[in-house]
């Protein structure tokens, strides 16, 4: 066929072009399955351990965020992984596909490079071939991965039940390339198309999630509920993985004839027009690096916010579990606290506070992202405005940002434990110990700048910085990791309130470390020349 | 408005990224409400130069001064009174070009509405789209919009006109003539031959990070040679030996050649004395001039290099 010239072609290109990228997905999605499922034997090692799990998981709260939970009567290891890991694994892949294809085919688009190509001996339907058999690949490759790894990783996994369940995830993957080919076809531009497909992730995320809640019936309309509903590892059924292979189809045809009727760069949506003149909000350096984050700040906000009520939730049933469970009770411990449901709370809100820490690293990484897209240029070259200004309205809008987000999550997990226990102080209680994890937030914003002044370059590796901090808060405790190295970490120093006692002097010396790593990165960035 | 005679003084500026010397001793001065042109081959430390000027580089060695300022030091004052346009106007995807100009003008402290409504209306550009939407022509208009409206007593623009079409550009002249006439300074960086030759009182051609001429379009074009295409009575002898001729070829009593326009005077004696039958001087195009300067040139057997 004469529109499909130059497929094979494309997809080395493709290949090429994301040599790095693709195997990088690969094995982050391996590493989150396998590492997640290789720690089960550690904390569960008993099947009465598995059954007190099994208990915790029936929680509503639990259910919406992770399966149905099959095979609870006896829960084996394969029904851990199916109930507990399927769920967000299928959501890693099905963003993996999602950003992969319109990065091959609407980014293509935008940036003109497709029409360089179509130019040459390239037919219409090429490009969107190229991307879809590749991505479609890479889930293929990728399933195949991880079902022959999960039983060498943990022998007691069943090959059939793995196979199948990674097919599951495999055919999530597929059918969101096949949606995002759709949504790349009807939107003009790449973020918008990502957008799109990543809401109808979420709203497949929710259906399955309201259906388990409920009789089971919106999840059938959700193909994350097929995956889950192949009962891997309980009683496996292949037959819900057709359902995923017809809409793969429906949609690719979809996609196609749209591809058919439309021009060389249009879409059918057309991009919104924006405002004609600033509003008095946008008037300098704070409120442009807030505006510029609006939508980051957005979604870890709501992120937190609805974790939180998700912790507030759970905290008194995980707190029992904790009780039963010998492993569990020994971490938390270590992890220095009784077994109360507020333990348990002041433990989820440590793990907060370390991944806010993203937040602060992203939005402080900011000076760095607009320096090197070289928009700073007619703000610094070309206004009264001054480097170190710039520098610190944007950490300002850094510190406000990370008061939202953890003031969110305090909020979230207050409101919904004053509710369950009955008690309406406990909201403010709570609020405040995630409060306390600002300083040591900011510690990590302030490590950031200090790299951005330093080596701009370099700005990049406060993400290993955060890395280690959160593995070593993780898993510190259970790997018995000395004091002296966890002791390195800002969040060691947070009392973790409401458990502990309040003490400021630590939250004292660590926003002071915050202060002056911030002072050295923006004297330096005075200094130096932009790039 | 400033007295200063001078807008913009550069000595001896030198500046290295490792092993690469960006400039090289280079040497340059504005004077205040003229539009100086800015020349040079790519690469040639144009835009380096103008980095250090904004503050956005720190020169190694030399002497910049801008506005009887210090361009590292004074930046934040010394931008208050100039405006820049850069040759790739970047912009926040997700911004409007409206709020991105109401954005930059407010950084300044507040801007015109009518001159800018004006300037839109001038460069027909729609406000309302979003930045990620807009041609590398409509990026460079926002740009310009923004640096045209807010009144600056000196603007630099760094090649502002690329990507923008016949029309557009006869626009950003007639807007570069009225804000002379405005009695503001402009350090214009141009590779657009006609552009610089339209706008430009004074020029300044840099190569590999010096200067290797400036003066009057005038006064540089003194400095190159005419060509002379002669029909004689009979065969010239003693042509060769005069100075100032080049690439002569006599064909009979056919005479071609090219001469250093200072020696044109002594050529013509000469061809006179013989008897001229027809005679066409041509004197030389702008972009020969330029060409000159552009090419590597060796650096004795040049008249060029003869002058210096």
């Amino acid at each position: 066929m004469s529109t499909l010239r130059g497929t094979g072609a494309l997809v080395r290109l493709i290949l090429r072009r994301d040599r790095v990228r693709i195997p990088a997905w690969i094995l982050g999605v391996a590493v989150f399955l396998l590492g997640s499922v290789a720690t089960f034997p550690v904390a569960l090692d008993s099947a009465a351990d598995r059954q007190a799990r099994a208990a915790l998981m029936n929680n509503p709260a639990t259910v919406v965020l992770t399966g149905p939970g099959f095979g609870q009567r006896d829960y084996t290891f394969g029904a851990m992984v199916a109930n507990e890991m399927g769920g967000m694994t299928a959501v890693l892949v099905a963003l993996m596909s999602i950003l992969l294809l319109v990065r091959h085919s609407r980014h293509e688009e935008e940036s003109g490079r497709v029409e360089l190509l179509r130019a040459g001996v390239v037919g219409r339907h090429a490009p969107l071939t190229a991307a879809l058999v590749t991505v479609i690949g890479v889930n293929l490759v990728l399933g195949a991965l991880l079902g022959f790894a999960l039983p060498v990783v943990l022998p007691e996994l069943s090959t059939a039940g793995s196979l199948l369940f990674a097919a599951g995830l495999a055919m999530v993957g597929t059918v969101f390339t096949a949606v995002a080919a759709v949504t790349a076809q009807l939107m003009e531009h790449g973020r918008a198309a990502v957008g799109a497909a990543a809401s109808l992730l979420a709203l497949s995320y929710a259906l399955r999630g309201a259906g388990d809640l409920g009789d089971g019936t919106l999840s059938w309309l959700s193909p994350i509920g097929w995956s889950q509903r192949t009962r891997a590892y309980v009683d496996g059924t292949g037959w819900p993985l057709l359902l995923g292979v017809a809409l793969t189809v429906l949609l690719l045809f979809g996609a196609f004839l749209l591809r058919s009727r439309r021009d060389e760069g249009a879409g059918l949506v057309r991009g919104r027009s924006g405002r004609a003149t600033a509003s008095a909000l946008l008037s300098g350096p704070f409120t442009l690096a807030l505006r510029l984050q609006r939508g980051v700040l957005t979604g870890w906000t709501i992120g937190f916010v609805l974790f939180g009520a998700f912790v507030g939730a759970i905290g008194e049933q995980a707190a029992v579990f904790v009780r039963e469970n010998e492993m569990a009770r020994r971490y938390f411990e270590q992890a220095g606290g009784a077994d109360s449901a507020e333990t348990m709370i002041a433990t989820y809100l440590s793990l907060m506070g370390m991944v806010a820490g993203g937040f602060a690293l992203q939005s402080a990484g900011l000076l760095r992202a607009e320096e090197s897209a070289g928009r700073v240029e007619p703000l610094l070259g070309g206004t009264p405005l001054s480097r170190s200004r710039w520098a610190l309205s944007g950490l300002a809008a850094t510190l406000c940002g990370s008061v939202l987000v953890m003031g969110g999550a305090g909020l979230g997990a207050g409101l919904v434990y004053a509710g369950t226990s009955g008690d309406p102080s406990n909201a403010a209680r709570i609020l405040g110990a995630a409060l306390a994890y600002l300083p040591a937030v900011w510690v990590l914003a302030g490590l950031s700048t200090l790299l951005f002044g330093v080596l701009p370059g370099a700005t990049g590796l406060s993400w290993l910085v955060l890395t280690g901090i959160v593995f070593v808060g993780m898993f510190g405790p259970l790997l018995r990791v000395p004091d002296r190295i966890s002791d390195l970490s800002p969040f060691a120093h947070v009392p973790m309130l409401p458990t502990e006692e309040f003490t400021p002097v630590p939250l004292l010396v660590l926003a002071a470390t915050a202060v002056l790593l911030t002072a050295i990165g923006v004297a330096r960035y005075r200094r130096r020349d932009t790039a | 408005m400033n007295s200063d005679p001078t807008a913009v003084t550069i000595s001896g500026l030198t500046k290295n990224f490792g092993p690469t010397h960006a400039l090289d001793g280079l040497d340059l001065s504005v004077r205040t409400g003229e539009v100086h042109g800015f020349l040079g081959p790519n690469g040639a430390g144009k835009t380096t130069t103008i980095r250090i000027l904004l503050g956005l580089l720190r020169a190694d060695s030399g002497e910049a001064r801008l506005l009887d300022g210090d361009p590292w030091h004074d930046a934040t004052e010394l931008h208050r009174r100039i405006a820049y346009v850069p040759g790739d106007v970047t912009l926040w995807p997700n911004l409007s070009g409206g709020e991105v100009i109401d954005l930059l003008g407010r950084l300044r402290g507040g801007i015109d509405q009518h001159r800018k409504e004006d300037l839109l209306r001038r460069f027909d550009l729609d406000p309302r789209k979003k930045a990620r939407t807009y041609s590398k022509g409509n990026r460079q208009k926002v740009g310009l919009v923004a640096a045209l409206a807010s009144e600056p007593e000196l603007l630099v623009l760094d090649e502002p006109t690329s990507g923008l079409d016949p029309l557009m550009e006869e626009t950003f002249r007639e807007c570069v003539r009225q804000q002379q006439r405005e009695g503001r300074t402009v350090l214009l960086s141009s590779h657009i031959l006609s552009e610089v030759e339209a706008l430009c009182d004074r020029v300044t051609i840099v190569r590999s990070g010096r200067t290797v001429e400036s003066g009057t379009l005038a006064e540089l074009r003194h400095l190159t040679r005419t060509s002379v295409t002669a029909e004689l009575s009979a065969a010239p002898e003693g042509l060769a030996e005069l100075s100032g001729v080049h690439d002569l070829e006599i064909t009979g009593t056919h005479v071609r050649c090219e001469v250093d326009t200072p020696h044109l005077d002594g050529v013509l004696r000469e061809l006179t004395a013989v008897g001229v039958r027809s005679l066409t001087s041509q004197p030389p195009t702008l972009e020969e001039l330029f060409l000159r300067h552009y090419e590597q040139r060796s650096e004795t057997s040049t008249p060029e290099g003869a002058n210096r």
